[in-house]
């Protein structure tokens, strides 16, 4: 008792207090209401009070069970590897789960848009990632630059991906491939009207043309390879041109371009190749297959420099608990079965030499892709991005 | 104010209120100090903006505050009068109806609109199919995607916060107030902007300043309406400049600009005092008749129907069509996750919040009312952004664990922070802390100093005072907070997607899977839900909220 009269016991008695206040006055409040007209609204608020505890409970219980898989054993069938993904799981995961079944090791995501970056550098030494997955090579590059990556000597990889499309050092690889097509109306664009990106700036196109964003990442990869190969100034040229040609501002995604063009806004647009395939098999929404109907693809500079591609991307994390397995994963990723997984399920081109693209993405004809390395395109995308703003493309 | 009724003899309950006010904010800042770190390095990304997109930006950015500001005050003001004064038919729903926009995500209202809305979306399509229009020359249909397409899907899912937040002022109004006013000569609606609007702003700015920060940190619909603002500018910097310091120092820019107009609008209304919820609050309302009475119920009807009935309609049409595709297992396990968050985080936010109201109330040192500001802030910063800071933080703090562990133990025990659920809550409530803090704090202004006094004088000690004058006073906030609170957490997209567990998902980031892949459609289901999941607690609030409290709103003396 010495210690409840005592200046801490003090502190306590105010807390002992509280407490009991809090007690009377939800007894008063709402308890007692509760029982008076027991079907009443308050059910709520009691339901509310009992959740509260119990939550907090389950969060005390899950805590533990989080820090458990850092313990995770690096050998062994009952292996984890730990991706963070910028792709959607439901893209990925069929993949995943193949890789499973093949080797008995399992894998975890964590998917966000933006911040994975910035998260496993916060994270260091201690993060549980092994692998990351991007959309895009921008991404890949500055996961590089900001040291979060490890060098994979791997035979495997080496042949399976071509040279232009993975890191010099062996820090990221390329899994998938998507083209950034021209798509023209059928009927209102006549052949040879339009070849390469140049065109979309040329006068015979003025307000014919949409785009989305000219912030979006597929964009700023394109102008960046633009700038790579004409320079600076010519791609703030071609900039000024193609905001004199929009039909309208930079507006909707990718889909939403091609129904612009179904419904007559504008001629031509610029497109990822596999969101094409998608309308073109969505046996759920036939309106999209009309929108397809109405489209022919160009491959841009099929007759020179060839058609800027972008590649979903793989790596393996610096600080990985499990590097064996995160190679093991990437090098699943492309080998014969995962890349025409791939190419069926989702219309991307394949990168391993030799694998097919799926059938209606080869009657659209033969991609002739631009082999300047993607390393050289991402360094320049800050600079691309900042051309965009100069140009003022979006206002 | 209230600083001086507490004697320094008996300061120890105010000061453990003190401490624990601090203790809090300092929780919820966490993640804002961590911004600053980032922005402490070089970015000559601001320079760079200034001399290009700047000024559009800015513009943009004003214009869309101005607009949603304008339209959100009247709409939520408009309706809350209607349905605190008046009677007429449908009167009883429409007082929670009212609110519903809330809980639908506003992305998806956007989406919608501008599908339904642009060129090639149906509404036009139709038009033109029936006068025989060729292109887009032959007539005139306003641009959905624009500022003020933005604007108005903006304000339409916004004012329910004014609404929601009005009404409680409204319902505190002394009646007697009024009745002066009227038998004065003042007619309803001259009595409304000379009296009753005036006494409840508080109440009604701090219902803005929680929308207009939405608008600040909004990027998934200014995004649809094709409108760059700020934020669509700090997502650039970050992601395709790929500058982590240039965005974070905009984003402080944005910090610093909001607490400015904060602290502009407190000034203005400094010297008056608003303390008017008196014994007989509310009083039993007017009834209209007739065509007024029509009108008053369309005035209700038409936020509702525009901000609910046709995105869930929509969305409802689109779910039916691609329920196979959405349906996807643990949907449940979803739903329970979503719920058992929410109510955790409206829980720990409501009462943080009171902490710190009260705190700034019965303290008053110029520390303790800045930390309240700077708590209360947070929320005009893009979540991303904040869920990279609290990232930066609880990882900071795992590194000196795992590094202390190392060193005594020769083992790491890795990351027991971060990517936990106890991160995941703390980001939320970090996040919504302002929404709960607007409307407790808002609630507390309206009781009078003098009831302290009188309290006090009759020998009540401060946490006695608190209890038995201030908190059963309280109610309708309190409530407010814990409804508005849970529908946002419900809805929380970017945090939750980074600071989540392996293997914890809820309704908002099953949903969003879809919708980022440009399948709008099939996020219609979870989309559902999550109204669903928002709309239960909404309409139970608001009822509770009417039930007859005259008597606890009466302190007993």
């Amino acid at each position: 008792m010495r210690i409840w009269h005592s200046k801490g016991g003090k502190v306590c008695r105010v807390w002992v207090s509280a407490a009991l206040a809090a007690g009377r006055l939800w007894r008063e409040e709402f308890i007692m209401r509760l029982v008076r007209r027991v079907a009443g609204r308050r059910a709520l608020l009691a339901g509310l009070a009992v959740v509260f505890p119990v939550g907090m409970a389950m969060l005390a219980g899950v805590m533990p069970v989080q820090a458990q898989p850092a313990q995770q054993p690096t050998a062994g069938a009952g292996q984890v590897v730990t991706v963070y993904s910028y792709r959607q799981p439901f893209l990925i995961r069929p993949v995943l789960e193949a890789f499973t079944r093949r080797t008995g090791i399992k894998v975890r995501t964590a998917f966000a848009r933006k911040g994975l970056l910035e998260r496993l550098r916060a994270e260091g030494e201690n993060t549980p990632a092994d692998v990351v997955i991007t959309a895009d090579f921008a991404r890949l590059w500055a996961l590089k630059k900001a040291g979060l990556l490890r060098p994979v000597e791997s035979e495997v990889l080496r042949k399976a991906v071509p040279a232009h499309l993975r890191d010099e050092e062996g820090q990221w690889f390329g899994l998938t491939k998507r083209a950034r097509i021209i798509v023209a109306h059928k009927d209102r664009v006549k052949d040879g009207e339009i070849a390469r990106y140049a065109d979309l700036a040329a006068p015979h196109m003025k307000g014919r043309v949409c785009i989305r964003s000219g912030k979006h990442p597929y964009n700023v990869a394109l102008f960046a390879s633009m700038i790579a190969h004409d320079g600076r100034d010519a791609t703030r040229d071609f900039l000024k041109g193609l905001k004199a040609n929009l039909a309208r501002k930079p507006q909707g995604n990718d889909r939403a371009q091609a129904r612009a063009i179904h419904e007559g806004v504008c001629d031509v647009a610029l497109l990822n190749s596999y969101y094409l395939g998608k309308m073109a098999t969505n046996e759920k929404k036939p309106e999209q297959k009309e929108w397809y109907g109405s489209l022919k693809v160009i491959f841009p500079e099929a007759q020179g420099r060839g058609t800027h591609v972008n590649i979903s991307g793989g790596a393996v994390v610096k600080h990985a608990k499990n590097p064996q397995a995160g190679q093991k994963l990437l090098e699943f990723m492309v080998s014969e079965e995962a890349q025409r997984m791939y190419a069926a399920l989702n219309h991307e081109y394949p990168v391993r030499p030799g694998v097919q693209p799926s059938e209606l993405v080869r009657s659209w004809g033969e991609l002739r892709e631009d082999r300047l390395p993607l390393t050289e395109i991402a360094r320049r995308s800050r600079e691309a991005a900042r051309l965009v703003d100069e140009v003022g493309l979006d206002h | 104010m209230a600083a001086a009724s507490a004697p320094a003899g008996r300061g120890g309950g105010l000061r453990l209120l003190r401490i624990g006010a601090l203790v809090a904010a300092g929780l919820v800042v966490l993640p804002l100090l961590a911004v600053v770190v980032m922005a402490a390095s070089f970015s000559d990304a601001l320079p760079h903006l200034w001399r290009t997109v700047m000024p559009q930006l800015a513009l943009n950015t004003l214009l869309l505050m101005a607009g949603v500001g304008i339209s959100v005050i009247m709409l939520g003001c408009g309706a809350a009068w209607l349905v605190v004064r008046y009677r007429f038919p449908g009167h009883g729903i429409m007082q929670w109806a009212l609110a519903l926009p809330l809980a639908v995500p506003g992305y998806l209202v956007a989406f919608i609109y501008t599908d339904l809305l642009e060129y090639a979306g149906p509404v036009q399509k139709a038009l033109r199919e029936l006068f025989g229009w060729q292109g887009p020359r032959d007539y005139y249909f306003p641009e959905i995607r624009s500022l003020p397409g933005a604007v108005m899907v903006l304000s339409l899912t916004l004012y329910p916060y004014v609404y929601l937040l009005a009404r409680v002022a409204f319902m505190a109004q002394s009646a007697s107030l009024l009745e002066a006013a009227r038998l004065l000569g003042r007619k309803p609606w001259p009595a409304f902007f000379a009296v009753a609007l005036p006494v409840a702003w508080p109440a009604v700015a701090a219902g803005t300043a929680l929308a207009l920060m939405e608008v600040l940190n909004d990027f998934g619909v200014v995004d649809f309406f094709a409108v760059p603002t700020f934020t669509a500018g700090i997502f650039d910097v970050w992601l395709n400049m790929n500058d982590a310091a240039g965005a974070a120092q905009l984003a402080l820019v944005l910090l610093v600009f909001t607490l400015l107009l904060i602290l502009l609008e407190r000034m203005a209304r400094r010297r008056r005092r608003f303390d008017t919820a008196g014994p007989r609050a509310a009083g039993r309302g007017w009834r209209l008749r007739g065509w007024k009475a029509a009108l008053a119920l369309a005035a209700c009807l038409l936020p509702v129907v525009l901000g609910f009935v046709l995105p869930v309609a929509v969305l409802l049409m689109h779910a039916a069509r691609f329920w196979q595709e959405s349906l996807q297992q643990g949907l449940m396990e979803q739903l329970f996750n979503t719920l058992l968050l929410a109510s955790v985080v409206s829980l720990t936010a409501a009462l943080l919040a009171l902490v710190l109201a009260f705190a700034a109330r019965l303290d008053g040192s110029a520390t303790v009312r800045g930390a309240v500001r700077l708590a209360g802030i947070g929320y005009a910063m893009p979540g991303a952004m904040l869920a990279v800071g609290l990232l930066m933080a609880l990882a900071w703090a795992d590194g000196l664990i795992n590094d202390a562990a190392r060193a005594w133990l020769g083992m790491a025990p890795g990351l027991l922070l971060s990517g936990t659920m106890f991160a995941l809550a703390h980001g939320h409530v970090s996040r919504f802390l302002a929404l709960a803090l607007g409307s407790i704090e808002s609630g507390l202004a309206r009781i009078s100093p003098s009831m302290e006094a009188a309290a006090r004088t009759l020998g009540a000690r401060p946490a006695e005072v608190l209890r038995r004058v201030h908190l059963p006073m309280l109610r309708g906030s309190v409530l407010t907070a814990l409804l508005i609170v849970f529908v946002d957490s419900v809805k929380e997209l970017p945090m939750t997607l980074l600071l989540r567990p392996f293997g914890f998902s809820t309704l908002a980031t099953q949903t969003y899977q879809f919708a980022s892949d440009e399948m709008f459609e099939e996020a219609a289901l979870g989309a559902l839900f999550i109204v669903m999941a928002g709309i239960i607690p909404l309409i139970l609030l608001v009822r509770a909220m009417n039930a007859p409290s005259s008597q606890s709103e009466t302190a007993r003396f």
